[in-house]
């Protein structure tokens, strides 16, 4: 297992419930897409929030990230939707 | 060099360009993109527009396109601020100022700095329709096309 920081910005807060939770991911989830499809499972929230991955953006530690980044202890794992300021 | 801020209150257009030309006469032109809520969305007037940021991240974001630029550009200095929280119609949302030694770098480097701002910067806007109704804003492909225009 490892703990991770979860944040959630926008729709996809609203969906799920919450803006953050603290998480210990099983050791078989290793990347960010295999995150999301551990996540589709906890809640009928989180499902609704991560049914489409095309409006789906991720961070991790504050950085952008992609499907393909690896997970490690302590991270701050940030989902959200396709920015829109200026 | 660059002065970034995200702040819920307004900012003043004519100190910041006062601020960022304080104590120098090397700048021979400045670029300036102020960025306002337009009082309406899809033909709908609506009431406010909030907006919501990722704190931790947004003004390592903002460094980051700021270094962008004046890593593209012969720039002498920069100023991005970006309101949050629940803002009106006719409010002004973003400032971005660029300074450089001549002309066409102080207009271009505004353009590519907005153009990031609006496609890599951890902020979402919601609007608020005079019914009360809210919707997030989706981010559009112009926006996308407008940021690869720069590479």
């Amino acid at each position: 297992m490892r703990n991770v920081k979860m944040l959630y910005f926008a729709w996809l807060r609203e969906r799920i419930g919450v803006a953050e939770e603290d998480l210990a991911v099983p050791d078989g989830v290793i990347t960010i897409a295999d995150l999301i499809a551990w996540l589709r499972l906890r809640s009928a929230g989180h499902l609704a929030a991560f049914t489409t991955t095309t409006s789906l953006r991720c961070a991790v530690n504050q950085d952008f990230a992609t499907p393909e980044t690896l997970i490690a202890t302590g991270d701050e794992i940030a989902f959200f939707p396709p920015v829109t300021g200026g | 060099m660059a002065n970034i801020r995200v702040q819920t209150a307004d900012f003043d257009i004519g100190a910041e360009f006062a601020a960022l030309c304080a104590g120098r006469a090397d700048i021979g032109g400045l670029g300036c993109f102020v960025g306002t809520v337009r009082d309406t969305a899809k033909g709908r007037k609506i009431n406010a527009m909030t907006l919501e940021h990722y704190p931790a991240m947004t003004e390592a974001a903002m460094a980051r396109i700021a270094a962008a630029a004046e890593q593209r550009w012969d720039l002498l200095g920069c100023t991005l601020i970006h309101r949050v929280g629940r803002l009106l119609p006719g409010e002004n949302i973003v400032l971005v100022l660029a300074a450089s030694p001549h002309r066409q770098a102080a207009l271009d480097a505004t353009g590519f700095l907005i153009d990031w701002l609006k496609t890599k910067a951890p902020f979402w806007k919601k609007e608020t329709f005079l019914d009360g109704q809210e919707e997030w804003v989706s981010a559009n492909d112009a926006d996308d096309s407008a940021a690869a225009r720069w590479g």
